[in-house]
């Protein structure tokens, strides 16, 4: 038998790929059978229930649990972040950090025993003004987060007797003075929450001494490690589960210090133990993505292409005070000349965890904002400035891509219709309308990932794979792989994930998941498929090239008679099932899946400059995602997306209290997110001609969430003729931007 | 949450009894959209609840012969956007449709809503009503706080959306206890005060006493409009608001009430913008004079200056709807006095 030759059918042969299928788990799911962690109850379970810090910055001095002991139904209390009797005070530098876990028989004596823990604080000073570097540097509280420079080749290096400093400052102010046109700007982004549905947490036992897991997990092959090393045993020993989960957005790669000790709890108790984080301790440490504030000045020349970039930015990561990343900056385009420099800030507040496209969508919103600044100020049409400024960008080989994209979005949006200088529209009452746009990368590698594939005598196939279904559709982009080798219907295949006694697959983060399940599934299809049609040709006399599969038969090609049905077919493999078990290695070359993709947004906002309401009025998002698995889930992908960029432009933020450190609005009542009112109508196009389908699948769980807030914050300033500086633009930002350029 | 009694009487009298047993501190759950929040966060912790949503007396919204309108106070938000005897309540209306989710349009009872708690940040993170005479507000984060009345500790906005309507129309209370002979019957206006002390509630009424129906009287020829300055769709609070109650003479304003929303500790009466509308016509003009005048007393707190403008326009635009004008701005469907109530409304 030859080595099969992994790919993928021609797309006028896909019955399912490329094409709209229903989520396998679909049904389950809106009828309320689907169980997530929460949902999970095991048999005398205990409920925890954590003590969390009111205060940003404190020690905790010391901690008396006895009147917790006392309540009736408490258990156990556990302490997290807390000295034991005569130890040396704890520093907590986050509200929200959790301190002590009280274990009880009930949700509610777990609550009131974590009203009845006394905690000694002793207060220490906060600090949360990240956006104010001159208030950080003053307190100490900054950190260098990476810069440097890079000059065209040109203009020479600084001889020897010249200090190189001083020579790269005056390369770059006479790079300046050399530029028709000189924009200077200031544009920042809040820190925002991930804000997941399902809080963080676990329901866990000891089954002797094997952990048994369910938890709320991004990672559930890999998260068993986490327990392990921390509870002393092996990965052997620890199963997790994770069949479904209510949101994660890359802060669920874990167990959490809390997990860690749901499972302490469980070993000393001898009980199941079920530990979630609430809303507001979701909100507080369940994670956090980094604000960014940006200072530059750039130079463009009479065409508005950038000859010279200078920048500083800065912003917080919580209290390990870093930045979003200065390699990311300015975000897609690379002039020539440019310096940047970055300065990580430490405020009171939990370090930040991975966010749906880490560093780019901050990136986005505070470079390409100068960008259409540009435009502004040139009173030139934004579409042309970015379309001349792809002359330089960070992969030129992208530029055609980013260019076919951005006129594909052009008509979807009418841009010439509605477009007019910044600030220049027709006013209508209190309300003036405008366009923005702005693009995105990602890589999207495929992920490694192993599959065990089972064809049984009797036709049935079932397959098993470590990975997990973010929401995202991964259960059944494995089933319609599967079902397409197969010449099967989807609800034919039985495809189980979310355990990590199955086959490794890797974390769902960074866009890597879908690229990885159809890797692993095609493959072992494909290895078994080859087994049975060697079985079935040998039968009909044929070679197995001359087979075909569909509609649930293998025949011989161009004679329909010689046929046989799928059941048929594998009643060949004899008494046992067929096992294969696929494994595809990250970074390993395949035709089955590629990386790096371009993208482009485009918004028509519509802003009441009595009110300082902005309103999207449409959106249009343009990617390229090479080959499309399941188009129905891929497009769903690409509206969540947006809306969370329409979440981040116009509504989310953490507040901090300025004077205590508190973040005020951790929870779902005053943590503002948007409602289905207020994202307008949203358009998704996929840039799919032959050349992107044939680079195989590549993720799309990032690239659509990176440059919709600063295509909205370009739409906003395109309408007044003002730039909103920092992102949520609320009614207060947008009417204080206003007053601003009144005087 | 602390362990409590919960009772669900089914009459009048068997809720009297109920809340006002001497030594036990009780509190009235109809819809519970405020209330369990607030428990499950400890800012209240009473001793009993009761339930009065099973009470039928307090279950309908009637019409009297002098065509008042009696909503009582099981009635739900959603029952009362769709009774044809509110069908003139425009304005009480259109805050309903604003508030946008079903669940709370179907949870909330009416009167319920002229309760809510306050949604200060600081009272509902345990600092009380006045969070520590107000400097938590004045050195915090006061972009959602009040701009008038604020010169005293109490910083917060009344939470109410559909008072300020309520109270332009002149709708007054039914309230028992805490004794069967104590019913009287308050002026909505008179519900709310601006607390001066720490044990001070935001409301006038005392230990044992609750609401029963809310009487609205008729609206007559009078023009009603409400409106809201909203961040986006949906039940978040809005950033300000005005409802406005105006009777006209050939064409001239003959007598006024404004009431401001989400700016004061209490429903905020602009007597000197309706004074200044009194013999007006309603134009461009006059009604950008009263938006002005509204906000005339007004004293911003460090960080909600913006509120002073949307408090104008919401005044400003309120007179414009009420007038049966367009307001200019970024408006959603306005309500109108028509026959049929919004489509999201109707519930199967």
């Amino acid at each position: 038998m030859a080595d099969t030759q992994y790919r993928w059918p021609e797309n006028h042969q896909a019955r399912l790929i490329g094409k709209r299928t229903d989520r396998l788990d679909g049904l389950v799911k809106s009828n309320g059978t689907a169980k997530y962690t929460y949902d999970v109850n095991l048999p005398q379970q205990l409920i925890v229930r954590a003590v969390d810090c009111p205060h940003a910055h404190c020690n905790v001095v010391s901690i008396d649990v006895s009147a917790a002991e006392r309540i009736p139904g408490v258990v156990l209390v556990h302490l997290l972040n807390a000295p034991a009797a005569g130890d040396e005070p704890v520093e907590i530098r986050a509200a929200g950090t959790l301190i002590a876990a009280v274990a009880a028989e009930t949700e509610a004596a777990a609550a009131a025993g974590a009203a009845a823990v006394q905690v000694e604080y002793e207060l220490l000073t906060p600090f949360v003004a990240d956006d104010d570097l001159a208030a950080a540097e003053q307190a100490g509280l900054t950190k260098r987060a990476g810069g440097g420079i890079e000059l065209d080749e040109a203009l020479g290096e600084p001889g020897d007797e010249d200090d190189e400093e001083e020579w790269e400052e005056q390369t770059i102010q006479s790079l300046f003075e050399q530029s028709k046109y000189v924009v200077q700007g200031k544009y920042g982004i809040d820190a925002i929450t991930h804000c997941c549905l399902e809080p963080h947490g676990t329901t866990l036992y000891w089954d002797g001494s094997r952990l048994k897991a369910y938890l709320s997990t991004q990672n559930v092959s890999q998260t068993d490690d986490g327990f392990a090393g921390a509870l002393g045993v092996t990965a052997d020993d620890v199963d997790v589960t994770c069949e479904y989960i209510g949101g994660g957005f890359g802060s669920k790669f874990q167990p959490n210090y809390w997990g860690i000790a749901a499972a302490e709890i469980s070993r000393q108790t001898g009980r199941p133990v079920k530990f979630m984080l609430t809303r507001e301790q979701e909100l507080k440490v369940g994670g956090n993505r980094p604000s960014a504030f940006l200072e530059v000045k750039l130079g463009a020349d009479e065409n508005g292409v950038v000859q010279v970039w200078d920048s500083h930015h800065w912003g917080t990561s919580g209290f390990n005070g870093s930045t979003v990343s200065v390699s990311t900056v300015p975000y897609v385009f690379r002039p020539q000349n440019w310096r940047r420099k970055a300065t990580g800030i430490v405020t009171n507040n939990e370090p930040s965890v991975a966010w749906r496209a880490p560093n780019h969508p901050q990136a986005c919103a505070i470079t390409q904002t100068a960008y259409d600044d540009l435009a502004a100020a040139m009173q030139a049409d934004s579409f042309d400035i970015f379309l001349r400024n792809l002359a330089h960008i960070d992969d030129p080989e992208k530029a055609p891509v980013y260019a076919a994209q951005l006129r594909l979005a052009a008509d979807s949006i009418d841009w010439r219709q509605h477009w007019h200088p910044h600030g220049q529209g027709e006013k209508r009452g209190s309300v003036v309308e405008g366009l923005g746009l702005a693009i995105h990368k990602w890589a999207g590698t495929a992920n490694s990932s192993n599959c065990l594939l089972k064809i049984h005598p009797d036709g049935g196939v079932e397959s098993y794979c470590g990975t997990q279904d973010l929401g995202t559709g991964t259960r059944t982009v494995c089933g319609l792989v599967l079902a397409e080798t197969f010449g099967l219907p989807i609800d034919a295949v039985k495809v189980n994930i979310g355990s990590s006694t199955y086959p490794f697959s890797g974390a769902s983060g960074g866009s890597t998941t879908v690229g990885a399940v159809s890797e692993s599934h095609r493959r072992a299809a494909q290895d078994a498929l080859a087994q049975i049609l060697e079985l079935v040709a040998n039968k009909l006399n044929v070679t197995a090239d001359q087979l075909e599969v569909s509609g649930g038969r293998i025949s011989v090609a161009g004679y329909s008679d010689q046929s046989m049905s799928w059941k048929e077919a594998c009643s060949l493999i004899g008494v046992q099932p067929l096992e294969v078990t696929s494994s595809y290695r990250r970074g390993t070359q395949s035709p089955l899946s590629s990386a790096n993709v371009a993208g482009c947004q485009m918004a028509h906002v519509a802003v009441d400059t009595d009110t300082g309401v902005v309103k999207i009025k449409k959106m249009v998002a343009v990617q390229d995602v090479g080959l499309i698995m399941n188009r129905k889930t891929a497009e769903s992908q690409v509206y969540g997306a947006m809306i969370m960029s329409i979440a981040a432009a116009l509504f989310e933020q953490r507040i901090n209290d300025p004077a205590s450190g508190d973040f005020v609005n951790a929870n779902l009542a005053d943590y503002k997110l948007p409602r289905l009112g207020d994202i307008g109508e949203l358009v998704v196009h996929f840039y799919e001609p032959e050349s992107e389908r044939s680079r195989g699948v590549i993720g799309l769980g990032e690239p659509p969430v990176i440059s919709g807030c600063a295509a909205i914050s370009n739409a906003v300033c395109n309408a007044l003729g003002v730039r909103v500086p920092t992102l949520p633009m609320t009614p207060q930002r947008v009417l204080d931007a206003l007053a601003n350029a009144k005087g | 949450m602390n362990p409590f009694e919960y009772a669900q009487p089914d009459t009048e009298q068997a809720a009297l009894e109920l809340l006002a047993e001497p030594g036990k501190s009780t509190a009235v759950l109809a819809g519970g959209t405020d209330l369990i929040p607030l428990m499950k966060r400890g800012v209240v912790s009473p001793d009993r609840v009761v339930n009065i949503r099973e009470i039928d007396a307090l279950k309908a919204i009637e019409t009297d012969d002098r065509g008042n309108v009696w909503v009582g106070a099981a009635v739900s938000l959603a029952q009362f956007a769709n009774d044809s005897g509110t069908d003139l309540l425009p304005a009480a209306n259109q805050v309903i449709h604003n508030l946008g989710s079903i669940q709370v349009q179907a949870q909330t009872t009416v009167v319920g809503e002229l309760l809510h708690r306050p949604r200060c940040w600081y009272f509902r993170r345990g600092h009380g009503l006045l969070a520590d005479q107000g400097r938590k507000v004045i050195e915090g984060d006061s972009r959602y706080h009040a701009i008038l009345g604020n010169r005293g500790p109490a910083k917060f906005v009344s939470a109410s959306r559909l008072a300020p309507s309520l109270i332009a129309m002149g709708a007054r209370l039914r309230v028992l206890g805490p004794r069967r002979e104590d019913e009287c019957w308050i002026e909505l206006a008179q519900l709310y005060r601006t607390p001066g002390a720490d044990d001070d509630l935001e409301i006038t009424l005392r230990p044992g006493q609750w609401v029963t129906h809310l009487v609205i009287p008729p609206v007559g020829e009078c023009l009603t409009a409400a409106y809201e300055v909203r961040h986006g769709e949906g039940p978040d609070p809005p950033l300000a608001a005005a409802a406005v109650s105006l009777r006209l003479e050939r064409g001239l304003v003959r007598d006024a009430q404004i009431i401001l929303g989400q700016v004061a500790p209490r429903p905020w009466s602009a007597t000197r913008a309706a004074e200044a509308l009194c013999g007006q016509p309603l134009n461009e003009h006059t009604v950008a004079v009263a938006g002005s005048e509204a906000v005339a007393g007004a004293v911003p707190l460090p960080d909600n200056k913006y509120k002073i403008q949307l408090a104008s326009v919401a005044v400003r635009r309120a007179l414009l709807i009420a007038a049966g004008r367009e307001t200019g701005g970024l408006d959603g469907p306005m309500i109108r006095p028509a026959d049929d109530p919004p489509p999201q409304l109707k519930l199967a």
